[in-house]
Parts: C-alpha cells; structure tokens; sequence
C-alpha cells in the first residue's frame, strides 16, 4: 500500500514537474488554451460598457455562442445576438474563425432579412464600438508573437510579447501577466516602441464554471483617448452540446432560441 | 495513511482547491466590477421594439411635376415578438403621417396612409429539417448589392429615392416560405398566391419620363396599374437551390411569376402591365484576395411574344460581378459590375414604332460605395454611386449619421441623379434630385 502511495506520489511529482520550468511558449499556449478554448462549446451573456472621456456611456448586450471545430485549439465559430442597443437588437454576428487565412464573417440584418457576407477587417479595429478590438474577443494567434518569459514570481509569469509582423499592429510590444495556478492573463500591457503605455486589459473578476476558471469581469483601458470598457459574462456554460449547423444560414435566419436562453 | 492520500488529491487535482470564485492576487485592478443589471424591462408578456423619427427633404430644383418637399413624414414603428412553445408570432407595423403624399387612406398593397404592416407573421419548425414562416414579411437573397438579379422579392424604389432608411427598400411579400435543409443542400421555397409587384415609380411621389407620351409625367398623371391579382392564379413561385464549398456559397435560383415593375402597356386604357416572367439564375460568393467577391447571373425569360411586341419588355441576360474590401481601418469599398442585355435584339428594334427611343442592346452599370466609421464607430458616412456608361447616367447616395446617444441617432443625406438624356434609366429622374435629414429614437 505505501509503495502505491509513493508511486501516486512520484506521479503527481511529475505531473507537476513542467509547472516548475515551463518555457515561455508553453505558458502562452496554456494561457491561450484557458482564455479561449474551454470545454467545447460555450454560451454566455456578455455586457459592455463603454466609457468615453467626457463620461459618455454606450452600452452593449449580446450573447456569444463558442464551438470549437476539434481540441487542437484551432479554427472556432462564433454567433453573435445583439440585444442591445436597440438599432441592432435582433442582429446576428457570425464568425469563423479561421488559422490559415482571414476569418469569415457574416452579419444578419432581420429588418431586410438580408445575410450578408462581410469582408475581413483588421483584427486590431474596435468590436462594436468598444475599446476591445475583434483579436481581444476572439484570441491573437500564437505564432504572431515572439514570447519571453522575463520575470516569474509566486503568482505570475510576465510574458514580454513582441510582433513578428510590427507593421500589421498598432503597438511595439506588450506584457502580459499570466497567473500561475490557473494561466489566465490577469493583466496584459500593450506599449509603443518608447515604452509608453497604450492600452492595459485587465481581469477583474475570476469565477469557477464548470471546472474551468472564467474571467467574468475585464476591463480595456485606452491611455490615448482616456476611454474605458469594461466586460461583463453572465450565465456563462460550457459543454452545451451546439450543433455544428447552428453556425449556417438557417440559424442566421431562424435564431436558436434554445441554446439563447 | 488518509494524510497521503489527501496530499495526492491535491496535487493531482489542484482544481478542487478552488472556491467558486478564484480569488486574484492583490494589486491587479480594481476590482469594480459593474453592477449586474439583468434585463430591466418593463416587463410584457412579449418582446417590443420599434422606433419614431421625423424625416423631411426637399428637392434641389424645381419639378413641375411634383411638389418641391421629397419626402415629409413621422414615423412610428411597432415591432412585437412572442415567443411560444412551438412557434413565433411577429408583428411589425408602421404608423406613419405624410403631408407630402397627404392620401391617408391605408392601401396595403402599396404601402400607402397611415399604416403600412411590414411583418405579420408566424416561424415554425414542422420537423427538424424545415422551416416555415407564413404571412406577411420581408425578403432577401442574392449577392447584389442594391442591385438585383434573382431577388424578385418586391422593392420599393420610392422609398429609396426621397431617402427613406434602407430597410424600406425592402417591400413586404405576403406569401409561404418553406426552407428545407438536407444537410449539404437547402431548398428554400417561397409561394406568393396572389403577386406582389414592386412600389414601383408612379408618378405620385417621383417624377419619371413616358415613352409613351414623350415627356415627363408627376402626379398631375400617376400611372395605373393593371395588376395580376386573381388569388392563387396570379401567383409567384420563387426557389433557392443552395449549398456551400468551404468558404463559397453558391446557389440556383428559379422564378415563375410576373415582371415587378411595369413592363409593359394595355394601348386600349394606357395602363401599365405585368407581363408575364420566368428567371433562371446562379450565384456564387466567398473570399477573393483580401476581400469578398460575388458573382450572379440570370436568364429572363420574358412573355410568350416579348421579343417581337414592342409593349412588352424583352427577354434578358443579366449579370452582376461584385468585390468588396476593407482598405483602411474602419473604410470599406465595395465596387460592382452590372450588365443588363437584351435578348432578340434583332426583333426589338424591327418591332419598334418609327421614331420610338432606342435601348441599346447592353447596359452597363458601375457601383462603388465607400463606408467609413469615425468616432467610436458613432459617425457613418457612406457614398454609394451608380454610373452608367452606356446610357451615361448616373445616381449618387450620399448619407452621414451620428449617434447621439445609443438610442437617438440624427442624419442626412442626398439623392443625385445625373445624366444627359430625360429619357435615360437615372437621366429621367433628374428634377427628382433631393437632400434630406432625419431624427431617428429607438427603442
């Protein structure tokens, strides 16, 4: 019996061994894997936010539906409900995210019943008005980055994240904070190449759902406009079940009440 | 003993560690989170949306056929959705006051008085691959855009010229639509017993050229219509073949009804008629370089005789290629190409009257629209140009709007036509040329 012991022990020693010297890109992929790639599918409630300067407040309503195609935290799709504000009510957002090429989207317009089929934009423009940008929902590649663990301390590993592509982005550099026991990005930096400080996403709340950690509050500050939004998820789920077709036409006609509610 | 093994469960399944928050080191934000408001409405038994908004624009020139005001109305919309087990019921319908038409009587058909109904309709499932939505509603398909070749669903161009928002481009059908999906392949099938033909220009609201009287006619003269509309006789049948490849869409489309604008003239009453039509079509649509492009054709097959009877329209062969791209952050171009050909040349032109105006066989149309979003995606301003170089003529959108607020929204914008002959296809609406500027609240 004590052996057993010893050898659970050993094994649960070795489990854990990687968590002791991961290299940078390994800590990114993890990080990658729990703020996008949960269960494999996921539904929730999202509310934004949006602060301006002068105070100004627009609001965002909508509800995201996640599937992933496969486990190998690849190619996802995504559907979209607006529910708020009232001009976009009833509006359906598809995406599908794509490795190897631009993603494909599509935008349902209910008051012409029209789908139409909208032409990639840049990953680094703002999503429906808000300081996140579509590649913050929706998760940056990677490979797009050269990673570099620069500092580690009880709760952190400071990744120090710089583009491969620099003229593709807006920003030299950016740092991000990934706590250690759950490898969620609790605060993510972006600077331009003087070292000034752009953009700063923070988590603001970290909520367990089903066995996976869930960031259920954030913020994204932009130091240039002085404009803020912070992000709600409500009635967060994993595991639903989603039907592969509930990303096709069909649905973008016929909203999936069932998996809405 | 119980001591190990609790060490191992920890070690090995450090997730049951976690309470139902995972409490984040200190230091990092703040902390605030907003205060979770769920939905605060007041509480109906169904969904209600809509709008009100007041919309005046004036012409840019005197038309002697029309008043100089292009459009001057308030608008309520009222749009309920209820939900029940096994179907949805939707209602939406316009209240709408217009001193510029100033004939309140409600027809229906024409969207014209004081209510319009754009939807009056019920969605239900009758087995796991089909959908069916009858009544009263709007519909769309195809890959143009504002141009179309095998959506024959009816239009109204008179809200798209004085500059009414763009979802009235749209007419309602009243008509059964079945979608069915068998996996890769969908059929959509759409039955309209009795035609609806488009809200076509007439003379009440827009000032056009009469070929037939050799000038231009307004509201002095509006046009009547002969209409098919015996019940399930004079019906439409429309049918979408669809299915993708990867990321292309592609679709065969087949109509059988009735020309939706006057396409030709009863000589004994100088009505105008819907002479009878069939279309034949395909589409194409997915990722081209960095954009999307589209690719749409279609056969019409116009009335037994078309091609000889100088009062019906002929048969064409319509084509439309289009590309769209974002090209700078937050600016995206569209650009199509659009012919328009006519079949039996030949016999067209031996079939017409001396002295009659003559089409050339091919028309050429040109798109581009232009749409750039500003401060925080609150401003739009957008340009949409036909231009036609065949019949040299053209017609220029133009529209700003701003957000206000998340619920008010003000804006403007023109209608220009161009165009060297009065007889031309955007030359005849010249004196029509208008601006206009509108205060939208929704709700």
């Amino acid at each position: 019996m004590k052996h057993i012991a010893k050898l659970f022990l050993l094994l649960a020693f070795l489990w854990n061994v990687p968590a002791f010297a991961m290299d940078a890109m390994d800590i990114v992929r993890k990080a990658n894997h729990v703020s996008y790639y949960n269960g494999e599918d996921g539904r929730a409630k999202v509310k934004m936010r949006i602060m301006d300067a002068q105070g100004r407040v627009r609001i965002r309503e909508f509800i995201i539906l996640r599937r992933d195609e496969d486990k190998t935290d690849g190619r996802q799709e995504f559907y979209v409900y607006f529910n708020k504000p009232a001009d976009v009510k009833k509006m359906v957002f598809m995406v599908k995210k794509n490795m190897d090429r631009d993603d494909d989207r599509w935008l349902y317009l209910p008051a012409l019943d029209l789908v139409k089929r909208i032409a990639a934009s840049d990953e680094r423009t703002s999503f429906v008005g808000s300081n996140f940008f579509y590649e913050d929902v929706s998760g940056r590649g990677i490979n797009e980055d050269n990673h570099r663990l620069v500092k580690e301390d009880d709760n952190y590993y400071v990744i120090e994240n710089t583009p491969k592509n620099p003229g593709a982005v807006e920003f030299a550099s950016y740092k991000s904070w990934i706590h250690k026991t759950t490898f969620l990005p609790v605060k993510v930096e972006y600077y331009d190449a003087a070292g000034k400080l752009l953009r700063r996403y923070s988590a603001l709340k970290v909520e367990m759902i089903s066995g996976y950690p869930t960031v259920t509050a954030s913020s994204m500050e932009d130091f240039r406009t002085g404009s803020k939004t912070l992000m709600n998820y409500s009635a967060v789920k994993y595991n639903i079940g989603l039907p592969d077709n509930i990303f096709t036409e069909r649905y973008l006609r016929k909203v999936p009440r069932k998996y809405l509610r | 003993m119980s001591r190990v093994i609790t060490v191992i469960i920890l070690l090995v399944f450090p997730r049951i560690l976690f309470a139902q928050e995972v409490k984040l080191p200190e230091g990092l934000g703040d902390l605030a989170t907003m205060t979770q408001t769920e939905d605060s409405g007041p509480g109906l038994p169904f969904d209600l949306s809509g709008f009100v908004e007041s919309r005046i624009g004036t012409r840019l020139q005197r038309d002697a056929h029309e008043k100089d005001t292009s459009i001057g109305e308030m608008r309520l919309q009222i749009g309920i959705e209820k939900d029940f087990e096994a179907l949805t019921v939707n209602f939406v319908t316009d209240f709408i006051y217009d001193p510029v038409l100033n004939n309140h009587t409600i027809d229906l058909e024409t969207g014209q008085g004081f209510a319009d109904i754009r939807e009056a309709n019920v969605v239900f499932s009758p087995f796991d691959f089909m959908d069916v939505k009858i009544g009263r509603q709007v519909l769309t398909w195809g890959t143009g855009d504002l141009v179309f070749i095998n959506d024959l669903f009816p239009k109204d161009w008179n809200s798209f010229f004085i500059g009414r928002d763009n979802e009235y481009l749209k007419g309602p059908s009243d008509a059964l639509k079945a979608a069915v999906f068998f996996g890769d392949y969908n059929l959509d099938i759409v039955y309209t017993p009795r035609f609806d033909s488009d809200r076509f220009i007439d003379g009440r609201r827009i000032s056009f050229f009469d070929r037939g009287l050799g000038a231009l006619r307004g509201r002095e003269n509006p046009v009547v219509a002969n209409r098919p509309d015996r019940w399930f006789q004079d019906d439409e049948l429309a049918l979408r073949l669809y299915r993708s490849f990867g990321a292309y869409e592609t679709a065969l489309y087949y109509y059988n009804g009735f020309w939706k604008s006057p396409a030709g003239v009863d000589l004994n009453n100088g009505q105008v008629t819907f002479p009878k039509l069939q279309v034949f079509g395909a589409s194409v649509r997915g990722p081209v370089i960095k954009g999307i492009g589209s690719a749409e054709v279609g056969y019409y097959k116009s009335a037994d005789g078309a091609a000889s009877n100088p009062l019906i329209k002929n048969g064409e062969f319509r084509l439309l290629l289009g590309y769209e791209q974002e090209i700078a952050t937050e600016l995206t171009a569209s650009v199509q190409y659009y012919l328009e050909r006519k079949l039996d040349y030949g016999q067209y032109l031996a079939s017409l009257p001396p002295g009659a105006i003559r089409d050339s066989k091919n028309r050429h149309i040109f798109t581009l629209r232009l749409r750039k979003l500003l401060m925080n995606q609150d401003m739009t301003v957008g340009l949409f140009n036909f231009y036609s170089p065949t019949d040299r003529d053209g017609y220029l959108r133009v529209n700003i709007s701003y957000k206000i607020s998340d619920s008010l929204t003000v804006s403007a914008g023109g209608n220009i036509f161009y165009g060297s002959r009065i007889s031309s296809f955007f030359g005849q609406l010249k004196d029509n040329s208008n601006i206009f500027t509108a205060l939208h609240y929704d709700f």
